[in-house]
């Protein structure tokens, strides 16, 4: 075994469980994939795939840039909107409306980081959570109702039947899967480049970054803007799963749920705030469906306990236990070896 | 030899304090420069003006023959300008190889120096994959001078290379600033009298963020009252 696909193993048996998955929950249920268990399990993994996709967006800003954003769900709204109108009300094709939704994100994305990067910490996190409000309360607003469906959201979303989860389900499992691998990968690609050190570098020390020649405000733009895309490409793969857009996309909310998946799942890990949202979907859903109204304290508590005893999110604190440990058994060998 | 950088009574303030009252200096190209004074004087404030993390207000900085007094510090960088701040300032979480390339301002930067950076400090080369943070505190400096030479930099700054630095890593890192400075000019700031004295060809005294004194090392260290009333007893 090559060590590229020793080091990736994980992440292959990982993806190799989620292609067998709605057949293996067929298989043990004895229901066909579009009828009970195995359709409604496809559904809540489709939520755990779209929201991971808008973890990882955040985990960008988050965990490599270290700027913390609490408007994040400004963009994963404007997704869903944006595919919304393009599709319903101006007839485009869903291949167009999508990269429209990418030139908007950009330019959404690139007016916000310019304007709001020149503050720091949690003023940034302020500037980004009023210019969520402000777009809130847009699609809430009345006088655009005819294009937002003001409190009601707009609904009736056209998507071509191939891959109308209402129709084909299993269909569009594949698609918000290959959809995460994708963004994964790309995600990886940018935090593995020349310009993913300099986030990072900016994440731990901006000033120092800075002083060996680094545009700081550019590359948080940069990051900023990519971040903005992926997440608004998240909220339009959410539309298309919903058939819908509502207000509750550009809720603060929204954005705590990808703070708290990134939180979770650990930052600055790629993989972990992926995992995040899996958790805090599933564990959200069991927990609910065994606890009933009572089921939000328990995961309040469960989260003080995550970041209590797992600090550094679970994928960072493996990876910090995997060092402690490694740590230890050179000594070890180094002691026996004297 | 001619000047590579001039200060001329440059004026630098953080927020309403006025912490540099006049500094003015000039370092030869190819020499080794050292900036002394006791702590608060005004050495951390005065490179920090030169990069422009602390531009000044007034005064000018001319470096290479071009004032670059309210450039940015990234303009400042481009120009050939290496800064080593204090307290091993690297990037923890980045490998030693992630440090290094991260200061690359072209593409190939640390390929090509590789031979002359690793020639000086070797253990970087050993330790290429590991995290920095991982480092010792000696090591950790190396990395952080190291960055500053993987590009083409004809100044560096460097801030307190010696603190916290155990007397045997300290000898290593002055053989490494003696041997870089055939290749660079360097303007170094220095509590360590003791090494800036082995180290610098010449020396400015900053006293309450004003320049009160400069010439020749040699001279400075026999001159044991300036030493114990700029510098304090324990240094003379």
């Amino acid at each position: 075994m090559t060590k590229s696909i020793r080091d990736h193993l994980p992440y292959l048996l990982l993806l190799a469980a989620l292609v067998v998955l709605p057949f293996a929950i067929s298989f043990l249920t004895g229901e066909p994939l579009n009828k009970g268990i195995a359709l409604f399990s496809q559904g809540l993994m489709i939520q755990v795939f779209i929201l991971a996709v808008f973890a990882l967006s955040y985990d960008i800003l988050m965990g490599h840039t270290g700027i913390l954003s609490f408007g994040h769900a400004l963009f994963f709204g404007t997704g869903a909107y944006a595919l919304g109108i393009l599709v319903k009300y101006a007839h485009w094709s869903l291949p167009v409306a999508i990269l429209a939704i990418i030139v908007i994100a950009a330019l959404e994305s690139f007016v916000i980081g310019i304007l709001s990067l020149r503050v720091h910490g949690v003023y940034f996190a302020m500037v980004t959570l009023a210019f969520a409000t402000v777009a809130f309360i847009l699609v809430e607003a009345t006088d655009f109702k005819q294009w937002t469906g003001a409190e009601d959201g707009l609904h009736g979303i056209p998507v071509p039947d191939a891959i109308n989860p209402a129709i084909h389900r299993t269909e569009f499992y594949f698609l918000a899967l290959a959809f995460a691998v994708a963004i994964f990968l790309l995600v990886k690609l940018f935090v593995d480049s020349p310009s993913g050190r300099v986030w990072a570098a900016i994440r731990e020390n901006e000033a120092r970054a800075t002083s060996i020649g680094f545009n700081t405000l550019a590359f948080k733009v940069q990051a900023t803007i990519i971040s903005g895309i992926i997440a608004a490409l998240a909220g339009a793969l959410n539309a298309m799963w919903n058939l819908s857009a509502t207000p509750q996309t550009m809720e603060v909310g929204t954005t705590i749920n990808a703070l708290l998946m990134t939180i979770i799942g650990g930052s600055g890990t790629i993989i972990g705030p992926m995992l995040g949202a899996g958790v805090l979907q599933l564990l959200g859903y069991f927990l609910n469906l065994w606890l009933g109204s009572i089921w939000q304290l328990v995961f309040g508590l469960i989260y003080i306990l995550l970041v209590l005893f797992v600090p550094y999110g679970i994928v960072g604190t493996w990876r910090v236990k995997q060092l402690d440990w490694r740590a230890a058994w050179r000594a070890r060998f180094a002691r026996v070896s004297k | 030899m001619p000047n590579i950088l001039e200060l001329n009574s440059i004026q630098t303030f953080i927020g309403q304090f006025h912490i540099l009252e006049g500094v003015s200096l000039s370092v030869a190209e190819g020499s080794i420069t050292a900036l002394l004074g006791r702590n608060g004087a005004g050495k951390t404030t005065t490179l920090k003006s030169i990069i422009g993390l602390r531009p000044p207000r007034d005064g000018a900085v001319i470096f290479a023959g071009t004032d670059i007094r309210g450039r940015r510090p990234y303009d400042i960088a481009a120009l050939g300008i290496g800064y080593v701040p204090e307290h091993r300032a690297i990037f923890r979480a980045l490998t030693v190889e992630e440090n290094l390339k991260i200061a690359e301002r072209k593409k190939g930067d640390l390929a090509r120096r590789a031979d002359f950076i690793f020639g000086l400090f070797p253990d970087l080369k050993k330790f290429i994959k590991l995290s920095a943070g991982q480092l010792s505190g000696g090591q950790q400096q190396m990395l952080a001078i190291a960055r500053a030479l993987v590009p083409d930099n004809r100044l560096l700054l460097i801030d307190e290379p010696s603190e916290g630095l155990a007397p045997i890593l300290i000898e290593q890192l002055m053989t490494s600033i003696r041997s870089l400075s055939a290749h660079t000019t360097v303007l170094l700031v220095e509590q360590n009298f003791r090494m800036a004295s082995q180290l610098a060809d010449s020396y400015y005294l900053i006293d309450d963020g004003k320049s009160v004194q400069h010439g020749a090392m040699k001279d400075l260290v026999n001159d044991r009252a300036t030493i114990q009333r700029y510098l304090g007893a324990a240094q003379a």
